[in-house]
C-alpha cells in the first residue's frame, strides 16, 4: 500500500513536471524561430566568438559541403566569428522566413528571393543595407545589382540564374528552321514548323501552374523584357501599355496555332524542363542552372542557347530574365557588423567566383567570372549573352510579388482558355495590382 | 454490580494509530488523477487549443503577423472572405470534390469489402485481391500526387491507352483541361481513400452473423434482400462513422490539390484549402487566412458533432 501510494505521487509530481516543461518549452512565442536574432543568448559561442545565424535553401541545392566550406573559409579568415547554417528547401524557407520576419527572429542573415523583400522591408524585418555600406566603407560599385525598396538597398544578388533561351536543334533541323529564332516573328513561324512536324513535338512549352507561378516572370514577361518593354511606369503597374499587350498577343498567337505544349495550364517549372530534356519541345525559355540536368538526363540531345527573341525591328538592348539567390540582414540582429562582414564576404571576387561556379549561375560581382565560363562553350555563350544584355526581373522588391505573378496568370489563362479579350484580361491585372501597391 | 465495560461511543475521538498515519493527505489524493492528466493536457493545450484559440484571435484583428500594430476589426475578415467570389467557388469545389469522393469511397469500400467477404473466392485469392485492393493506402500524398501527375499527363499511360483503343483522338491535358481538372482530381482522391473504408466495411460485415442470413434465407429472401435488411442495417453504424470522418478529412484536403493542380486551370479545383494558403503565404492576408481556417473549423466541428453523438448512439 505504502509503495503503491508513494509511485503514485511520484507518477503525479514527474507528471507535472513534464506537463509545465512543455508547456515552458513551447509558449515561446508565434510561429516557428528559425533564427537567434531576437538577441538571445545563442549569439556567442562558449569561446566568446559571435555565431551568426545564415538561414537559406542554398545548401540543399549545391554539391555536398560547398557552402559549408566557403563558411569555414571565412572562419579562417574572421576569427572570433562563427556562423551556423539553417538549411532548408525553398518552399520551407519561405514559410520559415515570413513567421521569423513576423515575430522579430529571423537569423541574422537570411538568403532571400527578391519577390520577399517589399514585404519584409516594410515589416521592418530585414535591416537597411544603405546604411550598412556607408558605415562599413563598402564600395558597392562592384554588385551587379541591389534590390531598394524606397530608394534604400535591402537585398543584394548574390549569384544570379538566368533565363536565355533553349531550343532542340534537332526539332528545328527536323522542321526546317536552321537556326534559332531572334524575333518574335521567327519564333511564331518555328514553333508551328516543329508543332507541324507530328509524332508529339511541339514547338515551345509555357508552364503556367498556379501553385508556382513564376513562369509569368520567366516565361510571359521575359518577352517584354527582352524587347526593353516594361510591367511598370514610375514604380507602379502598367501592364494595359503597348509592350505587355504585344506579349500576350503574342502568346494568344502561338496558343491559338496549338504550338504550346498542352497540359500548360496546371505545369511547373520542372515539368517544363522535362518536356525538353525528352526532345518533346522545339524551344523553352528556361534557367541556365538547368543545362546539367538537360546533359544528365538526355546525353544524346542536341540543344543550344540564345536571347529570348524581341520585338521586330528591335535593336536596343536585351532584358535578360534572371532569378537570385539574395542576401539580407536581419533588423533585430544584434550583430549586423559582423553579419555585414559575411555578406562583403560572400561579394568579394574570388568567393563570388567560387560560388557561382558550383552553384552553376552568373556571379552578383561585377568582376568575378565563374569557371564554368572557361570550360563550357555553352556557359561562355549565356555569359557573353548576359554581359551583352542588362539584367531584367521587374517583380523583384514589388509587393506581394508571388500573388502579382498569379493574377496575371489567372487573367491570362482567362484569355487563352475562356477567349477572355486581351484588354479585359490586362485591364483585371491593371485593378489588382494596383489595390496591392 | 459493576458496569460492564463497554466500547467507546462511535462519535468519540480516536487515537491516532500507525495505519492512520500513513494515509495520504486529502488534497495530494484528489490532485493526483489531474497529476496523471497533466501530461496529456498540457499537450492538448501546446497543440491544439493555443494555435486554435491564437488564429480565432487572429482572424478578428487586420495585418496580423505583417505589421506589429494590428488592430481589432472584429467580423470585417469575415465579411471580405464571404464576399469574396472565389471563396464561394472554393466553397463550391470543396463540396462537389467531398461529397462525390465520400459517395464513391463508401460505394467502392463496401464493393470490394463484400467481395474480400464473399465465400465465392478462395483464400488465396483474396489474400492476393486484398493486397492489391489496400495498396494506394499504402502511398504517401506525395507519392500519389506524383503518380497520377505523371499517369494523366498528355503524354502519359492513360492518354496512350486510351488512343491505342480508339477511344480518344489525341493527347488530352486531363489536369488542364477546364472542365476535366476536377473530375481528375476526384478520381483521384478515390483512388487514394476508398481502402480505409474497405478495410472497415470489410471487418463490419465479418462481424455480422452468419445465423441472421441463414434465417433470413430461410425465410426466402433473396441476395437483395438479404443485403437490404441484413447487410446494410448492420454496417449502419460504421457506415456513418466512417461517412462523417471521410467529409472531415476530405473537406479539409490540400496536399493532393497543390501538388496536382494548384487550385488551376483558373478557379476550377481551388478549394477551401488551397484558397486558404494562397490568402496566407502568397498575398500574406494572415487575418483573412485565419477566418477561412475559423470557418472551416466551425464546418469541422459541427460533423464532429453529429460523430461525437453517432459515437455514443452506438456505444
Amino acid at each position: 500500500m505504502r509503495a503503491q501510494s508513494g509511485a503514485s505521487r511520484l507518477v503525479m509530481v514527474a507528471g507535472t513536471v513534464a506537463a509545465l516543461s512543455v508547456v515552458a518549452a513551447c509558449g515561446g512565442g508565434e510561429g516557428s524561430p528559425i533564427g537567434n536574432a531576437a538577441g538571445n543568448d545563442n549569439t556567442t559561442a562558449a569561446d566568446g566568438s559571435v555565431v551568426l545565424e545564415f538561414s537559406q535553401w542554398w545548401e540543399p541545392e549545391l554539391p555536398k559541403g560547398a557552402l559549408r566550406g566557403i563558411m569555414d573559409d571565412f572562419e579562417k579568415a574572421n576569427p572570433g566569428v562563427k556562423v551556423k547554417l539553417i538549411s532548408a528547401p525553398y518552399a520551407s524557407t519561405q514559410q520559415q522566413t515570413v513567421a521569423g520576419a513576423a515575430s522579430k527572429t529571423l537569423a541574422d542573415i537570411v538568403g532571400l528571393d527578391g519577390a520577399w523583400v517589399s514585404d519584409f522591408a516594410k515589416q521592418k524585418a530585414i535591416a537597411d543595407l544603405s546604411t550598412l555600406i556607408k558605415d562599413s566603407g563598402y564600395d558597392d560599385s562592384q554588385l551587379a545589382s541591389q534590390i531598394k525598396v524606397g530608394g534604400q538597398t535591402y537585398m543584394i544578388p548574390v549569384v544570379n540564374f538566368v533565363y536565355p533561351m533553349f531550343s532542340n536543334d534537332e526539332l528545328l533541323s527536323k522542321a526546317g528552321v536552321n537556326a534559332p529564332p531572334a524575333t518574335r516573328t521567327e519564333f511564331l513561324e518555328a514553333a508551328k514548323k516543329v508543332t507541324a512536324t507530328g509524332n508529339g513535338a511541339y514547338g515551345w512549352v509555357l508552364p503556367l501552374a498556379q501553385d508556382a507561378p513564376n513562369g509569368i516572370q520567366n516565361d510571359v514577361m521575359s518577352w517584354a523584357w527582352a524587347s526593353g518593354g516594361s510591367m511598370l511606369k514610375d514604380g507602379k503597374p502598367d501592364v494595359t501599355n503597348a509592350a505587355v499587350t504585344g506579349v500576350v498577343t503574342f502568346v494568344k498567337q502561338l496558343w491559338d496555332a496549338k504550338a504550346i505544349a498542352p497540359g500548360a495550364l496546371t505545369m511547373k517549372e520542372q515539368d517544363k524542363v522535362e518536356q525538353f530534356t525528352n526532345g518533346r519541345v522545339g524551344m523553352m525559355i528556361d534557367s541556365l542552372a538547368h543545362i546539367n540536368l538537360i546533359r544528365e538526363n538526355n546525353p544524346k540531345l542536341k540543344f543550344s542557347i540564345s536571347a529570348i527573341p524581341s520585338e521586330d525591328g528591335y535593336t536596343g538592348k536585351r532584358g535578360m530574365p534572371y532569378a537570385s539567390w539574395g542576401i539580407g540582414v536581419s533588423d533585430t540582429s544584434p550583430h549586423k557588423a559582423e553579419a555585414f562582414k559575411l555578406v562583403q564576404y560572400l561579394m568579394s571576387k574570388d568567393v563570388n567566383s567560387k560560388l557561382s561556379s558550383v552553384a552553376n549561375a552568373f556571379p552578383g560581382n561585377t568582376k568575378s567570372v565563374p569557371d564554368f565560363v572557361k570550360s563550357d562553350a555553352m556557359f561562355k555563350t549565356a555569359f557573353d549573352i548576359w554581359n551583352k544584355g542588362v539584367p531584367a526581373n521587374e517583380f523583384t522588391g514589388l509587393p506581394t510579388a508571388e500573388d502579382l505573378m498569379r493574377s496575371f496568370d489567372v487573367q491570362l489563362q482567362e484569355t487563352l482558355a475562356n477567349n477572355q479579350p486581351i484588354q479585359t484580361s490586362l485591364a483585371n491585372v491593371q485593378a489588382d495590382w494596383s489595390s496591392k501597391f | 454490580m459493576s458496569a460492564p465495560t463497554s466500547a467507546p461511543p462511535i462519535s468519540a475521538p480516536v487515537a491516532p494509530t500507525p495505519a492512520a498515519g500513513r494515509r495520504r493527505p486529502p488534497l495530494a489524493k484528489r490532485l493526483a488523477p489531474y497529476g496523471y492528466l497533466a501530461p496529456v493536457a498540457a499537450l492538448m493545450l501546446v497543440l491544439m487549443i493555443l494555435p486554435i484559440a491564437v488564429v480565432i484571435r487572429y482572424s478578428v484583428f487586420d495585418n496580423v503577423i505583417i505589421s506589429p500594430t494590428s488592430v481589432l476589426v472584429g467580423l470585417k475578415n469575415y465579411v471580405t472572405i464571404f464576399a469574396d467570389p472565389l471563396f464561394r467557388t472554393a466553397t463550391r469545389n470543396t463540396a462537389v470534390f467531398t461529397g462525390v469522393s465520400v459517395l464513391a469511397h463508401l460505394l467502392l469500400g463496401l464493393g470490394f469489402a463484400m467481395l474480400l467477404n464473399s465465400t465465392l473466392l478462395g483464400r488465396r485469392t483474396k489474400t492476393v485481391f486484398r493486397t492489391i485492393f489496400v495498396m494506394p493506402w499504402l502511398l504517401t500524398v506525395a507519392i500519389i500526387a506524383i503518380l497520377w501527375r505523371l499517369l494523366l499527363d498528355p503524354n502519359g499511360v492513360v492518354n496512350y491507352g486510351l488512343q491505342s483503343v480508339g477511344l480518344i483522338d489525341g493527347p488530352v491535358a486531363w489536369l488542364s483541361e477546364l472542365n476535366l481538372a476536377l473530375p481528375a482530381v476526384t478520381l483521384i482522391n478515390i483512388w487514394a481513400g476508398y481502402p480505409f473504408f474497405m478495410v472497415s466495411l470489410l471487418a463490419g460485415l465479418q462481424g455480422i452473423s452468419s445465423d441472421l442470413y441463414e434465417a433470413a434465407a430461410v425465410d426466402g429472401a433473396s441476395w437483395w434482400r438479404r443485403f437490404v435488411h441484413v447487410t446494410l442495417p448492420s454496417l449502419r453504424p460504421i457506415i456513418i462513422s466512417m461517412a462523417l470522418l471521410d467529409v472531415i478529412w476530405t473537406s479539409q484536403q490540400f496536399p493532393l490539390i497543390w501538388m496536382t493542380t494548384g487550385g488551376g486551370p483558373l478557379d476550377r479545383t481551388e478549394m477551401l484549402s488551397t484558397y486558404t494558403y494562397k490568402l496566407a503565404f502568397s498575398e500574406y492576408q494572415f487575418a483573412q487566412a485565419s477566418a477561412g481556417a475559423v470557418i472551416m473549423l466551425v464546418v469541422a466541428l459541427v460533423l464532429a458533432v453529429f460523430y461525437v453523438r453517432q459515437q455514443r448512439a452506438r456505444d
